[in-house]
Order: structure tokens, then C-alpha cells, then sequence
């Protein structure tokens, strides 16, 4: 058997003494594309960043590629995980990260912010990084925008940087947190055409989202997140289409509530 | 009454006011230097994970940032050869006082520019695997002084009127030699009035090249 890219075992988070979620395993192979969705504070965004430990998770373990991010210590009542930032800087260079605000460094141009990581923690010059990351920025249509500031930018626009900023480190995986949620109605469609271009290519992805619609298109399996933990997962048909537990069939019969 | 203002013997000593402007401007770059400088350490030890650290640098601004420069001076001038087998210059006395004192001051100033960073940049940074370190200094660091600009010419335009204090341990600077000129010429009118406008003078064009400095920073707006 494969081993799986990316696994989750076990996972816990809590914030204070509320838990967020508890026990969460989740495989995840190469070529995968999960959505996760649920309610608002089902912890879909607070699960993802335990990926990239943005947020360190309470217990379990985080393995990609087979090998467990952090060293276990055996402690008096227990084991407990430590993390040291090198391995969590490596770590991140291999799970790319697309924010729901798009986070784009403002002092930097659209080249600059796709540029900095392949010269400040890849150690490239800056000649081929330049390269490298006008390339990135092709692949998402934004060649024509390399010298504008992201103030001078359509949200559209700085999220599409925001993936070749992303891109340009050759992720592994790819996480986008709710990456089109702060995005005028007008300018999603760019977004989602770009994820789904990368979709096509075949690239491994976990996408918190609330379009619906889009997940189902785009993603190879669907975990609806609920009651602390993954409430029911499967492909989109089974899940989006024909729930079978009833939070999950009540969260989809709000979403379709509206639509014509 | 009319008074006859008599600007000789100002000119006959112009070579005395070198000097002092040359005292002046010399301690002047030394405590911009050091006092801004170490102002940005201990603004990052004050962030840092270790307490102890944490601790020493809310002890040095709050002792620095409350008790006035010109003690400072004097006690760096006068008591501390007393406890330690040092010889102080006045030159030194008066960069100990006035960089310590704008390093509390200026630590303030580059916290509250660090704590105004959203703390999307440090995660957008740390999400392409940048260290703690190299986000401080390429995306945090640099939005953070272009928004303290202003407090930080403030307190650079203090700093150059600070060396006036250092007239009081008998520095050779600007004030100190105006001093001089007038107790020998009887003429403080002259004299007072001529040192404030070579200070203005001084001064002015700095603050016009930070104006330009900001205005070249902002071209990412």
C-alpha cells in the first residue's frame, strides 16, 4: 500500500477549555482534493492550519510523507510532541498556504511577494528567482502586474498572487482557506478558475470553502465538520447530494435554499 | 530703550561656535546612532519568548524613560567614577545619558510600530517557511519603521536639542560656547538668539529629508 502524502492522526485542538475538535484522522494521497466544509466555528480553518502548525495542535500528529512533523518525549504522565521551528520552517515550504485575505506583503510588488520566498528561504539569486516567479505569475494571468503594489490591485488580482506566491515554493499540497470569502461576487469566478487550473494539473489540495458549488466540481472527496470532528465524508455526490446524517443534510438544504 | 544689537563680537569668535557646532553635531550622530539602535534591541527583547529578557527590558524603560537626562549626565559625569574605577569623559557622560534615555524612549516607538503589523504578515511568512527571524527583518521590520516614521524624526529632532544638556559636564558644544561668548561680551541677547537660529537651521533641513524619505516610501501606496 502507499503510504498516504499527508496523514492526520488523532488530531486535537482547543481553544481555552472549549474543544475544537478531537481525534480527527484524515489520509490524504497524492492527487487528492478535499473540501471540507461545515457551519461557521465547525473548526474547517482551525483544522487546516494545524496542517501548517499556524495553529499547534493539542495531540496527534501530523505525518507527511510518512515521516511524523515534531519528536516525541516520553514525560511523567504521558508523551508529549515538541516542535522545533527548523522542522516547522521545512515543513512549510512543502504545504503552501492561501489565506482568505490574501496576506500579500503591501511593501512589495506583485514579483516581489512571489519572489521572496525563493530568495529568502530557498537561498536563490535573485536573477533566477525573478524568472521563476514571473512564471508563477503567468500561470495565474498576472505577467502584465509584476511591478504593481497589491494596494493597486483588484482582490481578484491579489489573491491570484497570492497562489503564484504560493506556487512558487513547489508545494507538495496546497491549503486555501476560504480563498474566495472576502472577494467581491464579481471577481470569484478569476479565483476559482485559477484553483481550478491547478486542480487540472493534478496537484494535491485541501480547500475550506463555503461555495457549495465549487466543491463539488472541483474536489475529489468532501468532509462535512461538525460535533468536533468529521461528520461525514465521501465524494461530492454522496455527501453534497445525498447526505445520509442529518446535520449534514440540513447544512446542504440551507445552501440550496436559494438557489435556482 | 533702544538697544544696539552688536553682532561683532559673535563674528570675532566665530571659530569658538565651530567648535561647539562641531560638538554639537558629533554627539549629535553618536546618540542617533546608538540610542535609535539600541532602542530597536530592546523593543525586540521586550517581545521576546524569554522572561528574564522581557523583564530587563521593561526595567530599562521604565528606569530610562522616568528619571531626566540631565541627572542622567550628571550622575554618569560625577557618581559613577565614584563606585567603578572608570574615567568619564564628558563626551562620554553625555552619550550614556541621552542615548539611554532615547533608547527607552525610541523602544516604545518601534513597539507600537511592530504590534500595529497584522498578523497576517507574520502568517503569510511563516506559511513559505520563513524562520522568526528573517519575517521580523523582510516584512515586519520594514512596514512597521515606515509607519513610526514621524515618532522616530520626533525623537531625532529631541535627541540634537538634547546635546545642550550636555553643556552641564562642560561638553564643548553650541550652547556651552554661546555661554562663554556671552559672559565674556556681556551680550546674551546676541548670542541666545543666534544659537537658536543655528539649531532651527541645523535642524530644519533634516526634517525636510525625513519629509522626503516618508514621500519615497510611500510609493507602494
Amino acid at each position: 500500500m502507499d503510504t498516504p502524502l499527508l496523514r492526520l492522526a488523532g488530531l486535537d485542538k482547543r481553544f481555552g477549555d472549549r474543544a475544537v475538535f478531537s481525534g480527527v484522522d484524515l489520509d490524504v494521497k497524492r492527487g487528492d482534493r478535499i473540501a471540507i466544509i461545515g457551519a461557521s466555528g465547525s473548526g474547517k480553518s482551525t483544522l487546516l492550519r494545524c496542517i501548517n502548525f499556524l495553529e499547534r495542535p493539542d495531540a496527534g500528529r501530523v505525518i507527511l510523507n510518512g515521516e511524523p512533523v515534531g519528536a516525541e518525549r516520553q514525560r511523567s504522565g504521558g508523551t508529549e510532541t515538541r516542535y522545533d521551528e527548523g522542522s516547522l520552517n521545512r515543513l512549510r515550504q512543502r504545504v503552501g498556504m492561501v489565506f482568505q485575505q490574501f496576506n500579500l506583503f503591501p511593501h512589495m510588488t506583485a514579483l516581489g511577494n512571489v519572489m521572496e520566498g525563493l530568495v529568502t528561504v530557498k537561498r536563490m539569486a535573485r536573477a533566477p528567482a525573478g524568472e521563476r516567479a514571473m512564471a508563477e505569475l503567468a500561470r495565474v494571468g498576472l505577467a502584465d502586474k509584476a511591478e504593481a503594489y497589491p494596494a493597486h490591485l483588484s482582490g481578484g488580482q491579489k489573491q491570484r498572487v497570492a497562489i503564484a506566491r504560493a506556487l512558487a515554493m513547489e508545494p507538495e499540497i496546497l491549503l486555501f482557506d476560504e480563498p474566495t470569502s472576502a472577494l467581491d461576487p464579481a471577481l470569484v469566478g478569476e479565483v476559482l478558475d485559477t484553483i481550478q487550473a491547478l486542480a487540472a494539473e493534478g496537484r494535491t489540495m485541501i480547500l475550506v470553502t463555503h461555495e457549495i458549488g465549487f466543491a463539488y466540481h472541483m474536489a475529489t472527496r468532501v468532509l462535512f465538520l461538525a460535533e468536533g470532528g468529521i461528520y461525514e465524508q465521501g465524494t461530492p455526490d454522496e455527501v453534497l447530494k445525498a447526505p445520509r446524517r442529518p446535520l449534514t443534510q440540513a447544512f446542504i438544504a440551507g445552501h440550496r435554499r436559494f438557489s435556482f | 530703550m533702544t538697544y544696539r544689537w552688536d553682532f561683532t563680537p559673535l563674528l570675532d569668535n566665530w571659530q569658538a561656535l565651530a567648535m561647539g557646532a562641531v560638538g554639537t553635531v558629533r554627539l549629535f550622530a553618536v546618540c542617533l546612532v546608538l540610542g535609535l539602535g539600541f532602542g530597536l534591541i530592546v523593543a525586540l527583547a521586550r517581545r521576546s519568548r524569554w522572561r528574564l529578557a522581557r523583564w530587563v527590558s521593561i526595567g530599562f524603560i521604565e528606569f530610562f524613560r522616568n528619571t531626566p537626562v540631565l541627572v542622567q549626565i550628571l550622575w554618569f559625569y560625577f557618581a559613577l567614577p565614584m563606585l567603578v574605577p572608570v574615567e568619564i569623559t564628558p563626551f562620554t557622560a553625555a552619550i550614556f545619558g541621552i542615548s539611554l534615555n532615547s533608547a527607552a524612549y525610541s523602544a516604545e516607538i518601534y513597539r507600537a510600530g511592530i504590534q500595529s503589523i497584522e498578523p497576517g504578515q507574520w502568517e503569510a511568512a511563516r506559511a513559505i517557511g520563513m524562520s522568526g527571524l528573517q519575517t521580523l527583518r523582510r516584512i515586519v521590520l520594514p512596514q512597521a519603521l515606515r509607519r513610526v516614521l514621524p515618532a522616530l524624526t520626533n525623537r531625532g529632532i529631541e535627541i540634537f536639542k538634547m546635546t545642550t544638556l550636555a553643556s552641564v559636564v562642560a561638553y564643548i558644544e553650541l550652547l556651552h560656547q554661546g555661554k562663554l561668548i556671552a559672559s565674556l561680551n556681556f551680550n546674551p541677547l546676541e548670542v541666545y538668539t543666534v544659537i537658536g537660529a543655528l539649531f532651527f537651521l541645523f535642524l530644519y533641513p533634516l526634517v525636510r529629508a525625513t519629509y522626503a524619505l516618508e514621500r519615497r516610501l510611500a510609493r507602494s501606496d
